[in-house]
């Protein structure tokens, strides 16, 4: 086999070898110009400063008055609940640190989680402690007491009764909380005549509507991918998006590594309209738009039937599908009509999917058409039939179907209460804005993606007084008793007949393990129908896909800047969406990256700037919801209630300006580089591969060498799914602060990991390849020998560290370092004003200062942690015990770390695979971070390229 | 050669040489007295209530570990709960004006608020349990608390008095069972073996490095 091709790029701008590239980093001049006299002014200043050093202010110790002897001040406990997104919950560990919630873990009991976690469940200490969450309740714009709202709510439901509860509404978004769903009952028994609606933005409709065809009943299918050899996903990111996500990389990653057995990594053909994380670990991806695919998997459902394809990986799909029967599995996205989710259930069934690598159960929350049940209710409220609408939740007035006019609907509801984290669109509209209580805040319960019930427990009481759906909902339904822990424990004692002592060991077990047991929906038996299926014809104009942001999904998380800082794992934009558009397509317009594009769809026209991205199916524009406010462009206007993921027919034309993208990884050349090695499997098990590894040279000096633990990472990009739950988690764990729009187009990102994304091959059909970057940790540290003060030093255990409280801010250490993981305070980025931010950081963590360098230290606070705990106890540290942030919060478990002093260890034996290889070994750096090899399953019956 | 000043400029520039000094003075004078924190050591902090350690350990015999009761088991020792105080001063001066802020604080529910007197740095992560499972006596640190009517911070806490003992940890180390104890150590031949162990646990290295105090 020939060496690997050295041919990674990152953009199709990228300039070429040996062109005079200057990065970003270069296009920005220092904007502090000061005049002569004001140099002389600040020189001044500072002498005078400098001499009028003050001491630190005296700190107080304020104990407890009453103590129980917990929480041990200094030991940080874990409490088990859940977090729901999106009508599915994953189950966490929240760490308080003397009663503050700082940090989420997956809880490794959670069916959902398996202990990993996803970037929103990182985000949600953020969202918890955000300064600019709403404090007070509001009528219009004035500020009212919580008090005024209830006694107005009580006043208007005495009315109500009267007639039954007529032209009372409620709008939730999807209901996967048991008691939620029996208050919601509550309050129809209460009112008969009143009605509740559901509306989702990244609704599930076209799942319900397929199953609903071909099984006459809604049903959800919960996949099985550790069972599945071969997985055929059509526009499905079931690796980001929708209920599962976590668990389902989990299971997938399990059968992506090189673990000896023969046939036992799976392979994945992906068919979709953007590029997703599953198209980029699948083995085989096809780029087309919506009507493209649905065309293809006709032509599939046609060769497994045994009519011939002319297309060749139809052709290999379908063999390898029916070679795979009751091994393999079709998963099919949100954006396919239901006629084709109907086929592809059809299709499973024939291939013996079910009771093996799919199994289906009632609805967890999806039960119903949130689009139908919306146009009922806005269809209500422009005739004038509504008169009181409570809204728990969400966001329609920003997110409804542009042809439902849900705002001008709201206006003529004479009362809307509005339940919100944030004051936004809707609440603004509402006649009343009730602030919302945070799931850390408030008890409740939620269902997994199974079906799997977990009990949310607060870990602080509200910190602005908010008010939970719980409460307001008691408040409509009239229940006497207001205590939220008493109403959640009244609907699992319904549910547990049982006696008293029984039902507070269960109660108590549910707690404490975060899930209820045995509470996994049964699976249901059920054949699908055939359906006729004829797939549409092509699309004569632009087809616009609407797609979830992966950080603001719908816009819900549009003012959290953990998740705005995030890079998008496929464009490695930041506080931004654009009008994704492949190569050939910007071609067609005339178009390239930063230019505008005028999309036009029916009668809303809207202007977005234009990212061209390899990998996008030609003719389609990709283009992600949630934002337009305050960043990037709002594409809501072009969705219409018909035609919810994708507009076809739509005319865009280039349009006048240009806009600045802030991404943090088009900076400079690849030179040749190739940092992800890859190799095939066959290849592989073959022992016919080669990794291009280079081999270090002689060093001059002795090794040295380390007694005690010797800390080192392995981080396998085979199993590695590009979801940036790493960096999100690192960011919260670490105190890492964001820097913003502006400085992130300075290349000022402070991410201590940060995901690399790079291409293989024609830009029109690439491989997108992902590579997590720390510290490398390098064994021979460039950046140890540049730093003039000793602020960065090895330490015994041959971790580099850095020491803030020597770095002078040289910036030397980040210059010589070949894997530019550096980060450096230019200016104060971290927050030392907000109050409620203080509260939220990790204690263990130093806060840094502006002009002080940093980078990732393999948590040492975590190793610190673990060391002084077993040396109490007078033993060493087991394998496992230390746990970096991002090695927990990776659905993959792609991330290991341990003692490489300790044979036994797991990233020793991840580290002797024949896949091992350093990045830039070349250097001699010699990093104690080194990555396992890509692997591939390519179909042999597949030419590619 | 001709001269390139002349004298009235020498002095001018003796002069400004000499404030520059004085202001270099001045500044080292400020950050090396701020550095050492608020309170200086050997000063008693002003705090709500006169309390001495003196009384309760040196005379009443009172173990550390009742009042600074996680002291074994994390970073921080802990300073008791208004109630703790009040398992004895609910009968003993029960209506002594030194107590009252006790007694407010017992009947109103409010925390008292003592200053604190060792105080470390924000990037200094210390660890009180670590250090009593090693056989650091409290006394090494803190002083003979037992003969302080008012509390004081006897040792600089400066990094360099923290290296001293971490670079010769052997004369400040005693068995375990007289961790707490305010006399002065004894090494007896049964203890030595486990002090040597102890000692070995963590190699000399380690004690030194910059990421076993800071991150």
């Amino acid at each position: 086999m020939p060496p690997v091709s050295r041919a990674l790029w990152r953009s199709v701008d990228e300039p070429a070898a040996g062109s005079d590239g200057h990065g970003p980093h270069d296009a920005h001049p220092l904007e502090f110009s000061p005049s002569r006299r004001d140099f002389m002014r600040l020189a001044a200043a500072s002498l005078a400063l400098a001499g009028a050093g003050c001491s630190p202010p005296a700190e107080e110790i304020t104990p407890y008055v009453k103590s129980d002897g917990e929480p041990v001040p200094g030991v940080p406990r874990y409490f088990a609940t859940a977090m729901s997104l999106g009508g599915a919950a994953i189950g966490v560990l929240a760490r308080s640190d003397m009663g503050r919630p700082t940090k989420i873990e997956g809880n490794p009991t959670h069916p959902s989680s398996l202990g990993a976690t996803d970037v929103w469940a990182q985000a949600a200490v953020l969202e918890l402690w955000d300064p600019r969450r709403s404090q007070t309740v509001r009528r219009g714009a004035l500020p009212m007491s919580r008090e005024a709202f209830f006694s107005a709510l009580g006043a208007r439901l005495e009315r109500l009764r009267a007639r039954g509860g007529e032209g009372l509404r409620v709008l939730t978004r999807y209901v996967d909380s048991p008691t939620l769903e029996a208050q919601l009952r509550a309050v129809l028994e209460r009112f008969p005549a009143a009605r509740r609606h559901v509306w989702e933005p990244l609704h599930r409709d076209n799942s319900v509507e397929g199953a609903r065809l071909a099984f006459g009943r809604v049903l959800e299918p919960v996949y099985r991918f550790d069972r599945a050899d071969v997985v055929v996903a059509l526009d499905a990111d079931f690796l980001r998006e929708g209920p599962g996500r976590v668990r389902y990389a989990r299971d997938f990653a399990a059968r992506r590594r090189a673990d000896g057995r023969a046939g036992a990594m799976s392979r994945v053909y992906a068919i979709e309209s953007r590029p997703t994380l599953a198209g980029a670990m699948a083995d085989h991806r096809v780029a087309l738009p919506v009507a493209g695919i649905e065309r293809w998997l006709a032509q599939l459902d046609g060769q497994l039937r045994g009519a011939e394809s002319d297309d060749p990986r139809v052709r290999a799909a379908a063999a390898d599908l029916a070679a795979s029967a009751g091994r393999a599995l079709i998963v099919a996205g949100e954006s396919l009509p239901p006629g084709a989710h109907a086929l592809v259930h059809a299709l499973n069934d024939a291939l013996g999917a079910p009771g093996q690598t799919l199994q289906y159960i009632a609805p967890v929350a999806a039960a119903e058409s949130c689009t139908a049940s919306l146009r009922e209710l806005t269809g209500d409220m422009h005739a004038g039939r509504v008169d009181t609408l409570l809204v728990l939740g969400g966001n329609p007035v920003y997110d409804a179907p542009a042809d439902l006019a849900f705002g001008d609907a709201l206006a003529r509801v004479p009362f809307s209460a509005h339940l919100a984290l944030r004051r936004d669109e809707t609440s603004a509209a509402a006649t009343w804005h009730v602030p919302a209580t945070h799931f850390l805040e408030h008890w409740s319960d939620a269902r997994a993606h199974d079906g799997t019930a977990s009990v949310v427990q607060p870990l602080i009481a509200p910190l602005y007084g908010g008010t939970s759906p719980h409460a307001l909902l008691a408040a409509v339904a009239g229940e006497p008793d207001a205590d939220g822990h008493r109403r959640v424990r009244r609907t699992w004692t319904l549910r547990q007949a049982q006696g008293e002592r029984e039902f507070e060991n269960f109660w108590r077990d549910s707690l404490r393990e975060g899930v209820v047991r045995g509470s996994a929906a049964a699976p249901v038996s059920a054949r699908p129908r055939g359906v006729p299926y004829s797939p549409p014809a092509g699309p004569a104009g632009w087809s616009v896909r609407f797609v979830e942001d992966a950080s603001v999904r719908d816009g819900e998380f549009a003012a959290n800047a953990w998740l705005q800082e995030l890079p998008r794992p496929d464009s490695k934009l930041t506080w931004d969406n654009a009008a994704l558009l492949a190569p050939g397509s910007a071609a067609v317009l005339g178009v390239r990256t930063g230019d505008l594009v005028e999309i036009e769809a029916g009668a809303a026209r809207v202007r977005a700037p234009v990212w061209v991205l390899p990998g996008q199916a030609e003719g389609a524009i990709a283009i992600a919801l949630g934002y337009g406010r305050g960043t990037g462009v709002d594409a809501y206007p072009l969705r219409a209630s018909g035609s919810p993921w994708e507009v076809r027919d739509a005319h865009v034309r280039r349009s006048d300006g240009r806009h600045a993208f802030a991404t943090t990884q088009e900076h400079a050349r690849m030179e040749g580089r190739d940092p992800v090695r890859r190799a095939a499997i066959a290849d592989f098990e073959a022992g016919d591969f080669d990794l291009g590894k280079e081999q270090p040279e002689e060093s001059l000096y002795p090794e040295w060498r380390y007694e005690g633990y010797r800390w080192g990472m392995a981080i396998d990009l085979g199993a590695c799914i590009g979801c940036n739950a790493c960096t999100i988690a690192c960011q919260a764990e670490n105190n890492i602060p964001t820097v913003g729009k502006d400085q992130v187009a300075r290349g000022r990102e402070m991410h201590w990991i940060r995901v690399d994304r790079y291409y293989e091959g024609d830009a029109a059909a690439p491989r997108t390849l992902f590579q997590p970057v720390p510290c490398m940790q390098c064994e021979n540290a460039p950046c140890e020998e540049v730093c003039p003060v000793g602020a960065t030093v090895h330490d015994s255990e041959g971790v580099n560290v850095q020491v803030y409280n020597r770095c002078v801010g040289t910036r030397f250490c980040s210059n010589n370092c070949p894997y530019k993981v550096r980060r450096f305070n230019f200016l104060q980025f971290a927050d030392r004003e907000s109050e409620s931010l203080k509260a939220m950081r990790n204690p263990e963590v130093t806060v840094r200062m502006r002009g002080v360098m940093e980078k990732c230290n393999y948590c040492l606070q975590r190793i610190t942690r673990a060391r002084i705990e077993t040396e109490r106890e007078g033993r060493r540290i087991a394998d496992g015990e230390v746990v970096t942030a991002c090695q927990a919060a990776c659905p993959a478990e792609a991330i290991v770390f341990g003692d490489l002093n300790d044979p036994k260890s797991r990233v020793i034996a991840a580290k002797r695979s024949p896949l091992e290889y350093a990045l830039l070994g070349e250097l001699n750096t010699r990093p104690r971070t080194t990555y396992l090899a890509r692997l591939f399953n390519p179909n042999p019956d597949i030419e590619e390229g | 050669m001709a001269q390139i000043f002349r004298p009235g400029q020498i002095l001018g520039l003796k002069l400004a040489l000499l404030f520059v000094l004085g202001i270099v003075a001045i500044g080292v004078v400020t950050v090396y007295k701020a550095a050492g924190g608020p309170v200086a050591p050997g000063d008693a902090a002003q705090q709500p209530i006169p309390f001495s350690h003196k009384h309760h350990v040196g005379d009443d015999g009172i173990d550390c570990r009742y009042c600074h009761t996680s002291v074994e088991k994390s970073s921080f020792a802990g300073l008791p709960a208004t109630e703790t105080c009040m398992t004895c001063h609910s009968q003993l001066f029960t209506d002594a004006p030194m107590l009252a802020p006790l007694r407010d604080s017992a009947a109103s529910g409010k925390p008292l608020r003592w200053t604190r007197v060792h105080d470390l740095p924000d990037f200094v992560y210390f660890d009180h349990s670590i250090h009593i499972a090693k056989g650091v006596a409290c006394v090494e640190c803190h002083g003979r608390v037992d003969q302080m009517p008012l509390t004081r911070r006897g040792a600089s806490l400066e990094m360099q008095w923290c290296l001293g003992c971490h670079r010769h940890p052997e004369e400040h180390l005693r068995p375990r069972e007289d961790v707490f104890s305010m006399q002065p150590a004894r090494v007896t031949a049964a203890s030595s073996p486990e002090l040597l162990r102890l000692l070995a646990l963590v190699p000399e290295r380690r004690r030194e490095d910059c990421s076993t105090c800071h991150r």
